[in-house]
């Protein structure tokens, strides 16, 4: 008589992350089967459509890396402040102003040959996203306000500001009043790094930031400092491990990355601020994240995912006709799936047998 | 063979957890009206027994009788519909609810019919509550007594108590005891489950000594000694822990004069006035029940609790004040500090020891420039596990797989690592298994001898007894002075538990320390 039974894992598991995702995906594959039904496309096909045919042209491959550059970027900010049990959802409002910092500067100096201006821009991006970010850190320090309410209302603020912005100030005097500012120029954008695709030199910043990450995380001091606050918090104050400071610090690093993600869209595939800077990036961020199990190696292949999932959207709707809010269902099965599932991160399902029981003598 | 039928009877419970044999074919009886002992050292598989009659935890293999028939106990609600009743060693009562109120969300019935139950049950069986009161006005003896009342009230055939006495006083033992007594003559089974042998001697019928997750011996224990009951529980004997004379030059280490402290939660324990001083080569022993402000105090010895000196509170190391300074900055002036609770505190329960070294040791060499040295890291682990006989998988087990004895030896031996000049620590065997806890004891006594000053908190008269060489008894977030162990005995600092400090000094005065 056999029985399943779920309980604790006796150790940490390195791959319980890696088969969390994977059943989640599996999952997500299962149920995006029946939307696909409901739409009269057969599964197979749908699925073809959303996680195949991206990868079978040049164009297709550059794609996804375009917009797995900023996933990365935000992905891998919002984790380690995520460790930390900071709860930053408000990377899309910090990547809108890191935009702006950015925009503010190559319409500044529009025109110049200088070398410095995309570096520039990169630092404005990120001093932009960090103060956005810096207002919730303020907060939360000193007033314990909740970070999660004041990272996502700033988000509605950082979109307005950008309207505005658009419409007025930044606007180009020449652009017919649609809300955009002028194009930048070469050395205001990023250089094409495949050509024949819009694949640009920001996806080292997404790199870049991954390995700084994975440095940070798993040898430096601050890093262990916030990750001893977020699983432990009573460990981190007999510590002395400063619960303000690491505040600061969570919501700085994901504001700046954010920022830099901001700066790449602007400086890449846009080439101007425009009142659509981001299709939502600062919230898929959170699902790379945590599909990614919070491991900068783990968001690295998770950002992969997501950006194959918003231009597979985009395929499904050209060659199986289904509207491309499929990449939005997909997202959303994707997280739904990992939190179901996440209690596999510490606990295992054991199948029992009778033989399985260890024998003790019966007692008379 | 006319032997009445039990009222709970197990035949080879059987319970395997992914690293160990929790229960090994255990078997037990408890008879009508009869005070049953569960013994056994901590991780012995005496609460995972206690979870299978309960029903929270499902057996592996193995019978469960109740009255003779065979049961298959699937939940806690379907243990008290049988007439099983808990009391929990963890209280969970609302605070802001009364007595009456409380219960009445486990009992049915009017507040006011309820409150008559109360009484009556109250007077019956002597456990003085006031059904009208306010659970958060009242001591853990009182809120036991209501956790108590709640389970009668469900009129159980059988009740179980999880180490009941480890929240009470000297005095509030015995009147358990009466309680006790009195339910078992009413035919109620009892099932206690300690780790002190003097009480289940004082109390029971029948002990069940537990060893490993088997059951090693069903005895008397009005019949056996200490002694005995020692060995077949741990089966082995522990040498007590050799204490010399008072050594150092006996200057004054630690000091803290006029400590005021108003914590932030409104129903926390306030510092009154509290003075003490830790010399060299000494260890100074805080008696009382927890919650009466030791937690407080800890803190604000350890630097979790920064203290402005304007409100006339000042502690001093070597005559230099160091209220103003976080535990980092104190623990780099040599001031230590062991927590009571290991998991989540002491010890970062998913992080591997290797990891965990870091916590406290994390400014000597293992960081460089801002980064971890690993290496080192993991080397001091190693050291550590080595010098103090942790049993574990090595520096990279997680510190949530070791039984809390062997964590609680290698958070001992992580602060014993940085040399402390003054060592605080706050329960320090509470919980721990015999061995280890005597282990810790000498480890404790070895730093003492080296002249380090020593600052134990402890609700445990025995340990205060065993190791201390001066006692403060803490009591509503007052401290009294400070007496000689060699004057005072376990009676006279068990009153000033109960709040009555004068009680300290009318103790006979050079009495030889009253333990056996």
């Amino acid at each position: 008589m056999a029985r399943f039974v779920i309980e604790a894992r006796p150790e940490r598991s390195v791959w319980a992350p890696i088969q969390v995702s994977l059943l989640a995906i599996l999952l997500t594959c299962i149920g995006g089967s029946f939307l696909f039904m409901a739409y009269g496309v057969a599964p197979l096909k749908g699925l073809e459509a959303v996680f195949i045919d991206p990868l079978r042209s040049t164009y297709g491959i550059g794609e996804v890396l375009l917009k797995m550059a900023p996933l990365l970027l935000i992905a891998q900010g919002l984790a380690i402040g995520f460790r930390a049990q900071v709860w930053n959802i408000g990377a899309e409002g910090q990547l809108i102003v890191g935009a702006i910092g950015a925009s503010l500067l190559a319409i500044q100096f529009d025109g110049t040959t200088s070398p410095l201006l995309l570096p520039g821009m990169i630092i404005a991006g990120m001093v932009g996203g960090m103060a956005w970010a810096g207002v919730a850190a303020f907060l939360r320090a000193q007033f314990n306000a909740n970070e999660i309410l004041v990272t996502f209302m700033l988000t509605s603020v950082a979109l307005q500001l950008l309207y505005y912005l658009v419409s007025g100030p930044m606007r180009d005097p020449m652009g017919f009043n649609f809300p955009q500012s002028i194009s930048f120029g070469p050395s205001a954008t990023f250089p094409i790094l495949i050509p024949g695709t819009r694949v640009n030199a920001s996806l080292f910043l997404g790199l870049g930031v991954t390995v700084l990450a994975l440095i940070f995380v798993q040898r430096s001091l601050a890093g262990y400092k916030l990750s001893v606050g977020g699983v432990a918090p009573g460990a981190a104050m007999y510590a002395g491990f400063s619960s303000k400071r690491a505040i600061w610090l969570a919501l700085l690093i994901s504001g700046g990355a954010a920022g830099l993600a901001g700066v790449g869209e602007v400086a890449g595939p846009l080439g101007m601020l425009q009142r659509n800077v981001s299709p939502g990036y600062g919230y898929a961020g959170i699902i790379v994240a945590v599909l990614g199990g919070l491991h900068p190696i783990g968001i690295l292949f998770a950002s992969a995912l997501m950006a194959l999932v918003y231009v597979g959207g985009d395929f499904a709707l050209l060659t199986v006709g289904v509207p491309n809010a499929v990449t939005g269902i997909f997202q959303g099965m994707l997280l739904t799936f990992y939190l179901a599932c996440s209690f596999l991160l510490t606990q295992r399902i054991r199948r029992i047998t009778p033989e399985t029981v260890p024998k003790g003598a019966p007692a008379e | 063979m006319a032997e009445p039928t039990p009222l709970l009877r197990l035949r080879g419970v059987t319970k395997a957890y992914p690293a160990v044999l929790a229960n090994d074919a255990v078997d037990l009886d408890v008879m009508p009206g009869e005070i049953h002992a569960v013994l056994g050292e901590n991780g012995a598989g005496k609460s995972t027994l206690m979870k299978i009659i309960y029903g929270s935890v499902r057996p592996d293999a193995g019978t469960v009788e109740w009255n003779g028939q065979p049961v298959d106990i699937q939940s806690p609600a379907m243990a008290r519909e049988l007439g099983i009743g808990m009391v929990f060693q963890h209280f969970s009562l609302f605070d802001t609810l009364t007595a009456a109120e409380n219960i009445s969300l486990a009992v049915p019935g009017t507040i006011a019919e309820l409150s008559e139950r109360i009484r009556a049950a109250s007077a019956q069986f002597g456990l003085d509550v006031e059904p009208g009161a306010r659970v958060q006005s009242m001591t853990v003896g009182e809120r036991q007594r209501i956790e108590i009342l709640r389970c009668i009230l469900q009129e159980p055939r059988l009740i179980i108590m999880d180490e009941p006495t480890s929240v009470l006083p000297p005095q509030g033992i015995l009147k358990l005891f009466e309680t006790l007594r009195a339910l078992a003559s009413e035919g109620i089974g009892i099932v206690f489950i300690s780790h002190k042998l003097d009480e289940i001697r004082a109390l029971c019928d029948t002990a069940t000594v537990m060893r490993g997750g088997r059951v090693v011996g069903v005895v008397d224990p009005r019949v056996e000694d200490a002694q005995s009951l020692t060995r077949m529980m741990i089966g082995r004997e522990i040498a007590p822990p050799t204490h010399g004379a008072e050594r150092g030059d006996r200057h004054t280490v630690l000091e803290v004069t006029g400590l005021n402290y108003t914590p932030e939660d409104p129903f926390a324990t306030v510092l009154k006035d509290v003075h003490l001083s830790v010399r060299s080569g000494e260890i100074l022993g805080i008696a009382g029940v927890s919650g009466n402000g030791q937690d407080a105090l800890t803190r604000a010895l350890a630097g979790e609790i920064v203290l402005r000196s304007d409100k006339g509170s000042s502690v001093m190391l070597e005559g230099t004040p160091i209220g103003a300074l976080g535990p980092d900055g104190r623990r780099a002036l040599g001031v230590n500090f062991i927590p009571e609770e290991r998991l989540g505190r002491g010890a970062v329960p998913i992080h591997t020891l290797a990891e965990n070294v870091g916590l406290t040791t994390h400014h000597g060499g293992l960081v460089k420039w801002g980064f971890l040295r690993l290496g080192q890291r993991r080397q001091l682990a190693s050291d550590t596990i080595d010098t103090m006989d942790v049993r574990c998988g090595g520096p990279d087990a997680t510190a949530q797989s070791l039984s809390g004895g062997n964590l609680q030896k290698f958070i001992v031996g992580r602060e014993l690592a940085l040399r402390p000049k003054v060592l605080i620590a706050s329960q320090p065997t509470w919980g721990v298994d015999v061995g280890a806890a005597a282990a810790i004891r000498q480890k404790l006594i070895d730093l003492r001898d080296e002249g380090a000053a020593v600052l134990i908190v402890s609700e445990e008269l025995e340990e205060i007894f065993e190791i201390c060489d001066r006692i403060q008894v803490m009591f509503r977030g007052r401290l009294s002075e400070a007496v000689r162990v060699r004057t005072t005995d376990i009676n006279h600092v068990g009153l000033a538990m109960a709040g009555d400090f004068d009680a300290l000094h009318a103790a006979p005065v050079e009495k030889e320390a009253a333990l056996g």
